[in-house]
């Protein structure tokens, strides 16, 4: 039993189409990060799980269960939103047994259940409180308890840190993590942040035009992106993408960029498909942290780069080198000094190099 | 909370959701078309009341359709009868009226825009208090200034005149009109007046070449609301101008009133219609600028 | 000379709208309260009087009436504004096809002159050939719809009236407001299991505070200066019985020729908006303020 399933879903506003054809699945206790810049239709639809958004095609399951056409209340499910969209007019007491008492569940339940969830958010001392008495970091924790107290199936957050600043967010995204390992409740979450949803999910559904690009654990996101929008989107500086030629030449396999003498064997790779590859147009993907500046391990391949650029930011520098008029980046230490307009020696680390398909963009 | 719902109660959960929403759906339609009903209502039957003769108006009801397109009444509304003294008609009334709103609305506005600029872009010491100075101009009931008015316009030799409305609707048109404004220019970014500066621009040029062409949704909404207002003035126009000079809500009053003969009704209808079609033409054709004007100005009754 | 004349530019520019204001409206309002204390008749005296005019006005049966009145037609004309305005905004706020038509048709009063207002209702209400003839022609014989001409009832005649002409109104501003609401509230609600009529009566409409503080101010005021509609519609009669304040004080001026007490008539006026508007201004001036 799965505790939330989506199939074939589409959603169109007028002749957009928003979402197409969604898959998805998640188990009971799992952390689903959606993830995706704005307008990819991820928050459209955590929308649709709420039922707060009508289906065009598809299906909504809950334990089973076909919820497509259930209002929102009788889902089961508790949502926190970006704006806390606390009832201003409330105080806190009644903001958070509000969805309670129209569930008509008795006195001494709500009862029971307010003290609870107020004494597990340190909220209890601001139960008389108004909404705008309080700071952006204490209404994001009413807007959690007022989910909590219904103890629902599932928990939906809408970009819930957005409005906090940089500190508070980091607090209160390490604060979300520890009520998820206690309670152990699904969550589905949506985010812009990379940062975030690394941080959070179990797994991360990372979404683009309606559609979900790769449906993964934070590591295999990161590791092995299915696409280039992927390997683009995560990380930061993004990977880096060089476009180039496979070339077969008596049993080994490697990737060349035309009008330059710099070549990379692919040896260990681990392949979809193995067939064709002798001349194939590929992107060649490394991340800016698996490039070395000496060698780290027996594997790392050594090349030699021109530097053309580098930006200290504190703990690190991010260096630009030339690879074939192709821009490579890398972090290193802030405290290694490498001379501009030089050749330099680098080390890559090929048992993390991606490869993509030039044409379809696909991880081959 | 429920625990996990049985299938067959979330089919009922979406059976009794679709017919109370289709309840609902068609008692607002009809609640809505209700009072829709009991707005049209006055203008409609001004308007069928307007074609009739009297003899159709004795014989039918208020909501009876007319038997033609009679539009006698409102030749007689507009031109009069044609046998002289004791003929009122609307057509010089009328006229006395644009003759009235056109430079009054013209002034205020731009003493208003004027005003407002210096209150936002040239602020000193105290000019929030000049503000609220001008703002209290907004609220006072104008029966408390009726009296010196009528003699300060008579020490002017301007009572009974155009000229003399035109100055008070004017003056009192002042604190709406700045405070448009004020509120217009409050969002415009003073960065823009600062490059200005910079550039060399003095405090005229500022105002014609930068926050004038950009203020025409505020022009808009200051002239329609002025040109209401001053339409729309009866209490200035019948205490301070009578006879010739009277614009044109003291002249249709006066028809209306006037008990020379039998009750007009049709030809009432029609000066009415008259006299509310300039405003009525204003708000079918720029109403959101309307209503942003009513909704931030609305203070004066 | 003329350095000073560009530093102070901008004062130069402002003096005649506040010297207009100043003369105009301070200096007449404080004319008026001089000459309230005045026993002044077609022209005005300048020896003080004393308190002697109010004490005539507030002995005078016909100002009773009108201050009466006031108060009837100021809690009808309140309560009817509202609540249709607020019934027709929460009800046009439902997704509603022909929205625009709809809000159009409700408004569009407030753009006609209350001459206008009340020229039309005046004839809609007269006994002989409107809505009483109607119901008769209809069949109901015995209907009887007198009460433009009913020294008890044509004060009501004022309030439908007026009600046609201001409801709309009401309905702008909350239909402006309950826009503004941010839509997670209203989707927090849904999911809490909230119905429809619970969203707007514990989560909406308490948010709406400050708009029904705007409406109340703004009625109120034209209910206190409310003069063209009266004229248009009963001329204060049948006899006095529909007097009202705004109608008193032009009347024992003009007509009358009581300078005097039509300045305390005027003055008791003023108090009287001043009482709504100081703390309407006060708050209003606070949020701004505080932002």
């Amino acid at each position: 039993m799965k505790t939330l399933k989506i199939e074939e879903l589409s959603k169109n506003f007028g002749s957009t189409e928003v979402l197409k054809k969604i898959n998805l699945e998640i188990d009971e206790g799992n952390f689903l990060v959606l993830l995706g810049p704005s307008g990819c239709g991820k928050s459209t639809l955590l929308n649709i799980i709420a039922g707060l958004e009508t289906i065009n095609e598809g299906d909504v399951f809950i334990d089973d269960y076909n919820v497509s056409k259930v209002e929102p209340k009788d889902r089961n499910i508790a949502m926190v939103f970006q704006s806390y969209a606390l009832y201003p007019s409330m105080n806190v007491k009644e903001n958070m047994i509000f969805g309670l008492k129209q569930a008509k569940t008795s006195k001494e339940k709500i009862q029971e259940q307010l003290e609870k969830v107020s004494k597990f958010l340190q909220v209890d001392q601001l139960l008389e409180r108004k909404p705008s008495q309080l700071s952006g970091g204490q209404r994001q924790r009413v807007a959690i308890g007022r989910a909590l107290v219904r103890e629902p199936r599932i928990f939906l957050f809408d970009e819930p840190l957005s409005n906090l600043d940089a500190k508070l967010r980091v607090e209160m995204r390490r604060e979300i993590k520890k009520l998820h390992q206690q309670l152990k409740t699904t969550v589905v979450y949506v985010t812009h942040d990379q940062t975030e949803a690394m941080s959070l999910g179990t797994n991360i559904a990372i979404m683009n035009h309606g559609v979900i690009q790769q449906n993964d654990t934070p590591e295999k996101i990161y590791n092995k992106p299915s696409n280039t929008f992927v390997a683009d989107f995560i990380g930061s500086p993004s990977m880096n993408l060089i476009k180039g030629i496979l070339k077969e030449n008596s049993g080994d396999l490697l990737f060349t960029v035309g009008g330059s003498n710099l070549e990379i064997p692919i040896r260990d790779y681990d392949f979809k498909d193995k067939l064709n590859l002798n001349n194939k147009e590929v992107f060649f993907g490394i991340r800016p942290e698996h490039i070395f500046f000496k060698k780290f391990n027996e594997s790392d391949f050594e090349i030699n780069l021109r530097a053309d650029l580098s930006e200290y930011i504190g703990h690190e520098q991010i260096m630009t080198f030339d690879y074939a008029n192709q821009e490579v980046l890398a972090k290193f230490p802030s405290t290694i000094k490498i001379d501009l307009g030089k050749e330099t020696k680098l080390y890559f680390d090929l048992t993390q190099a991606s490869l993509f398909d030039a044409q379809t963009e696909e991880r081959i | 909370m429920q625990g996990n719902l049985k299938s067959s109660s979330y089919q009922q959960l979406e059976q009794k959701s679709k017919y109370t929403n289709m309840f609902l759906r068609w008692f607002l339609y009809f609640i809505l078309i209700v009072f829709a009903s009991y707005f049209i209502f006055p203008l409609y039957v001004m308007v069928v009341t307007s074609l009739k003769t009297m003899e159709e108006i004795r014989q039918g009801t208020l909501l009876s359709w007319p038997n033609g397109l009679n539009l006698e009444s409102w030749a007689v509304a507009w031109g009069g009868r044609g046998y002289g003294a004791g003929d009122t008609f609307l057509r010089p009334y009328f006229w006395n009226s644009i003759k009235m709103v056109v430079p009054a609305v013209f002034f205020s506005t731009f003493i208003g825009a004027m005003t407002g600029y210096v209150l936002t872009k040239w602020r000193f010491k105290g000019d929030q208090w000049v503000f609220l100075f001008l703002l209290f101009g907004c609220f006072i009931p104008f029966q408390a200034i009726l009296l010196p008015m009528a003699r300060t316009l008579g020490v002017l030799g301007i009572s009974n005149s155009v000229i003399g409305l035109v100055l008070v609707h004017t003056v009192y048109g002042i604190p709406f009109t700045t405070l448009f404004f004020r509120n217009y220019y409050i969002s415009v970014p003073t960065e823009l007046v600062k490059a200005a500066r910079i550039d060399g621009a003095g405090f005229f040029k500022i105002f014609f070449k930068i926050l004038l062409p950009i203020s025409a949704p505020i022009i808009v909404v200051t002239v329609i609301w002025q040109f209401t207002q001053i339409w729309n003035d009866f209490l200035f126009g019948s205490t301070f101008s009578f006879g010739e000079a009277a614009p044109i809500q003291v002249a249709l009053n006066n028809m209306v009133l006037s008990s020379t003969s039998v009750k007009e009704y049709n030809v009432d209808m029609a000066s009415a219609i008259i006299a509310g079609i300039p405003t009525l033409i204003v708000y079918v054709l720029a109403g959101k600028y309307f209503i942003r004007g009513l909704t931030s100005g609305a203070v004066k009754g | 000379m003329f350095k000073w004349l560009e530093k102070n530019l901008p004062k130069i520019v402002m003096a005649p709208a506040v010297g207009l204001i100043g003369w105009f409206v301070y200096g007449f309002v404080l004319w008026t309260l001089y000459i309230s204390f005045t026993n002044s008749k077609i022209l005005p005296k300048y020896e003080l009087w004393g308190f002697g005019q109010y004490e005539k006005l507030w002995a005078s049966r016909k100002w009773l009436i009108a201050v009466d009145n006031l108060l009837i037609f100021t809690a009808l004309f309140l309560i009817f504004c509202v609540v249709i305005g607020i019934i027709l905004a929460i009800f046009l706020d439902q997704k509603i096809r022909a929205e625009g038509l709809l809000r159009t048709i409700y408004l569009y009063p407030m753009a006609l002159s209350f001459i206008v207002t009340g020229t039309a209702w005046k004839w809609i209400l007269n006994p002989t050939l409107g809505i009483q003839k109607m119901f008769r022609d209809w069949g109901f014989e015995d209907f009887t719809f007198d009460w433009l001409v009913d020294r008890e009832m044509a004060i009501y005649t004022i309030v439908i009236a007026g009600v046609w002409q201001s409801a709309g109104f009401v309905m702008a501003l909350f239909l402006a407001g309950l826009r503004s609401v941010e839509d997670e509230i209203v989707k927090a609600a849904k999911i809490d299991g909230a119905s429809l009529f619970t969203v707007y009566w514990k989560i909406l409409l308490p948010m709406m505070r400050p708009v029904f503080f705007t409406s109340f101010v703004i009625l109120v005021h034209i209910s206190i200066k409310s003069y063209d509609l009266i004229v248009a519609l009963t001329q204060g009669g049948p006899g006095i019985s529909t007097t009202m304040p705004a109608l008193y004080m032009t009347q024992t001026a003009f007509h009358k020729s009581q300078v005097g007490l039509s300045a305390a008539s005027a003055m008791m006026m003023f108090m009287a908006v001043a009482a709504v508007i100081i703390p309407y201004l006060y708050s209003e001036l606070r949020r701004e303020n505080a932002r």
